[in-house]
């Protein structure tokens, strides 16, 4: 469904993505993680094209965005993404932030919209704040927002950049258990995190990353219990004990 | 469009001679003004932030003064209106022994105007200075007026040194208006010109041109200014915490 | 000295309100067209296309760098040599003032643009919004909403630039002020009363913009 071939990139002298493959099947879920500067949020956003990379090939359900003929508006309307700092749009309700793109890209009408919008609210607890404007949510609600408003163009795989890095502690717990069900539910997702036990519950495959290059790519349980580089090794034994 | 292109016509006499003077007039009228401005602007500016409440509101009063009324006419106030309302002895000296009433008018008023704006950087210069500075400069001893001296004023300025520089670049522009007294500058040679030679466009052009010159010219000195009062690891972008 | 007349202030006030109203007409109309032409400009200069982009910012440093005084003589010479007839003052100044206002305002939506959130457009652009769609809907709304202080600010330097019209007889208010006061020989009472208006209107302008900034910085 979405696959990554020899993705490379550099800003200027510094080589930030080296070589990246990988595959990831419909349904399935992948973490990526690893330390600061390892360019896993760069990655993440070449996926959808946000950020353009240098070498190498990215196919996503058949489409290839590396390909400058591709139309990207409408290939990421069938992507969803969250950002870490949720990026909800200050001057509008919760209601029309998850309108916006269903109306402006999907040409849905107005009730269409409001509906779907509605359905997911609740389907993420805050059928209630629909009226509300994200200053005056929580950083936990926004971001629960910000997926709902991801889900609302229905997309085929979701991205999520640090979803919770931004938030406070007792919000982390919210915003996993929304991205625990959508994995239940069969959602390709590629979610790049520190939070290990979300990874353990229900990722399929986890990717380690440094300094630009994929270093490991297995299955979840293989890659905690034994870890075969010492990059990951070291990575795990500071972040795990937590 | 009809239009019969001449450029040459301002080579000639006495054409020339009215461009070189009204140059000369815009700069005398600009740095005069500047002069003022600088000096009284930087007073009024600091005492807007000294702990006095009565020197605070004399100078925010003259600040909205004169900000809120058009520069033309304050120009108009200060010609027609000012010399009507002093004394007698001071009003005839005013009206025919003062030299050159034109030009000194212009630069009073265009410089009191522009000092209301250079107050106001000054005033954000100061405010932006850490407020811990000025606390270990009167913890060490110093007296008011040596705190701003040594520290505050002087880190102020080099904060605030793009702003003025806009300011010094906008009196130049502001100058313009001394032509509606009769300061014949650059802007009023080049519609005088276009009244004698109906060449207008080349006559706005050279204009336009020259102020654009003084435009880049300004930003050049600027620059090299900056560069010379530059302290190592600070810059105006740089807030001290 | 004589005797301050206010005579003559109240039996001109139905000419002066008529200047006044020319200056509001030509304040209000330069506004909008300002604004407008400076957003396009300001696009044009974040647009990334070198063309473009420079294109906007030359206009923008040599409208920057000219006296107003200047290009109201300009267009005033310029307009009715091109549209072949003499159009009248009111337009050729409108139009100059629209031309040099909106690199003022593209200068101040610039800025706008700028304190947008970039990651703002990123959320945008990843849930399909095209490049017109993400400046109509998420940058230009932000934008201007940080700099609704600063642009008022400027409408009110508007309304006192407005007051140059003199320089080509347009009867704006000042330039009615100043006509009253050379017909009646009264220019202490005509000019104290045009600066007593422009303090009012302009201080009450600025009241109203510092009030309205405490109310937006929540």
């Amino acid at each position: 469904m979405i696959s990554l071939e020899g993705v490379s990139k550099k800003f200027g002298d510094f080589r930030v993505l080296n070589q990246c493959s990988t595959t990831v099947e419909r349904g399935e879920v992948v973490v990526i993680c690893g330390p600061s500067g390892s360019g896993k949020s760069t990655l993440i956003k070449c996926i959808n094209g946000l950020e353009p990379v240098d070498q190498g090939t990215i196919i996503v359900s058949g489409s290839d965005v590396t390909d400058p003929v591709t139309n990207l508006t409408r290939l990421r309307s069938r992507i969803g993404m969250v950002f870490q700092h949720f990026e909800l749009y200050p001057h509008m309700s919760v209601l029309d932030n998850i309108c916006l793109a269903q109306e402006k890209v999907l040409k849905r009408n107005r009730r269409e919209s409001v509906e779907k919008a509605e359905f997911l609210l609740t389907r993420v607890g805050l059928a209630d704040q629909i009226r509300k404007y994200p200053r005056q949510l929580s950083g936990g609600q926004q971001q629960r927002v910000a997926i709902a408003r991801a889900l609302a163009t229905d997309p085929v795989a979701m991205l999520f950049d640090e979803p919770t890095s931004a938030l406070d502690p007792e919000m982390i717990n919210e915003v996993l258990d929304v991205m625990i069900e959508l994995a239940n539910e069969g959602m390709t997702m590629i979610v790049v995190t520190h939070e290990m036990g979300f990874a353990r519950r229900v990722a399929n495959r986890v990717v380690f990353m440094d300094q630009g290059s994929i270093l490991e790519d297995r299955p979840t349980e293989e890659f905690f219990n034994q870890p075969q580089t010492e990059r990951a090794q070291d990575f795990l034994s500071r972040i795990l004990p937590h | 469009m009809n239009y019969n292109w001449n450029w040459h016509v301002l080579l000639q006499e006495p054409y020339l001679q009215w461009l070189i003077s009204g140059v000369q007039w815009t700069f005398q009228v600009a740095i005069a003004a500047w002069i003022l401005a600088f000096s009284v602007g930087s007073v009024i500016g600091v005492m807007r932030t000294l702990p006095h409440r009565g020197l605070q509101i004399i100078a925010a009063s003259y600040v909205e003064l004169f900000r809120n009324i058009p520069l033309l006419v304050q120009i108009f106030l200060w010609y027609f209106v000012f010399p009507e309302i002093v004394p007698e002895s001071f009003s005839k000296w005013l009206k025919r022994d003062m030299p050159n009433p034109e030009f000194i008018t212009a630069a009073w008023a265009l410089g009191l105007y522009t000092a209301s704006r250079v107050a106001e950087q000054v005033r954000a210069g100061i405010t932006s200075v850490a407020v811990g500075l000025a606390k270990a400069a009167y913890a060490s001893g110093l007296s008011v007026v040596q705190c701003y001296r040594y520290i505050l004023l002087p880190i102020a300025y080099r904060l605030v040194l793009p702003p003025l520089t806009s300011e010094f670049l906008t009196i130049f522009k502001n100058s313009s208006l001394a032509l509606t007294i009769g300061v014949l500058e650059l802007t009023a040679q080049s519609q005088q010109i276009t009244e004698y030679t109906f060449q207008g466009f080349e006559a706005f052009t050279v204009a336009t041109i020259i102020y654009v010159l003084i435009a880049l010219l300004v930003t050049l000195i600027m620059a090299q200014l900056e560069r010379t009062l530059k302290v190592p690891g600070f810059n105006s972008a740089e807030r001290s915490s | 000295m004589t005797e301050f007349d206010i005579g003559v202030i109240i039996d001109s006030l139905p000419f002066l309100w008529q200047g006044l109203m020319l200056s509001f007409s030509l304040t209000f109309l330069a506004i909008i067209g300002g604004i407008v032409f400076g957003t396009i400009l300001a696009l044009m200069r974040v647009s990334g296309l070198p063309l473009l982009s420079i294109s906007a910012a030359a206009y923008t440093n040599l409208l920057r760098s000219v006296p107003l005084i200047l290009v109201i003589f300009w267009f005033y010479f310029l307009v009715p040599l091109i549209i072949g007839e003499a159009i009248g003052s009111y337009y050729s100044a409108l139009i100059a003032f629209i031309i040099f206002e909106s690199a003022y305002y593209a200068e101040i939506i610039r800025a706008g643009i700028h304190s947008v959130d970039k990651e703002q457009t990123s959320a945008a652009k990843a849930s399909g919004l095209n490049y017109w769609q993400i400046q109509r809907f998420v940058v230009l709304p932000q934008a201007f909403r940080n700099m609704i202080p600063i642009l008022l600010t400027q409408a009110i330097i508007l309304f006192q630039d407005t007051s140059l019209v003199f320089v080509v007889s347009l009867r704006d208010f000042m330039t009615t002020a100043s006509i009253v006061a050379k017909t009646e020989g009264r220019l202490v009472e005509m000019y104290t009363f045009a600066a007593l208006v422009y303090f009012i209107i302009c201080f009450a302008g600025s009241l109203c913009v510092r009030r309205l900034q405490k109310r937006i910085t929540v």
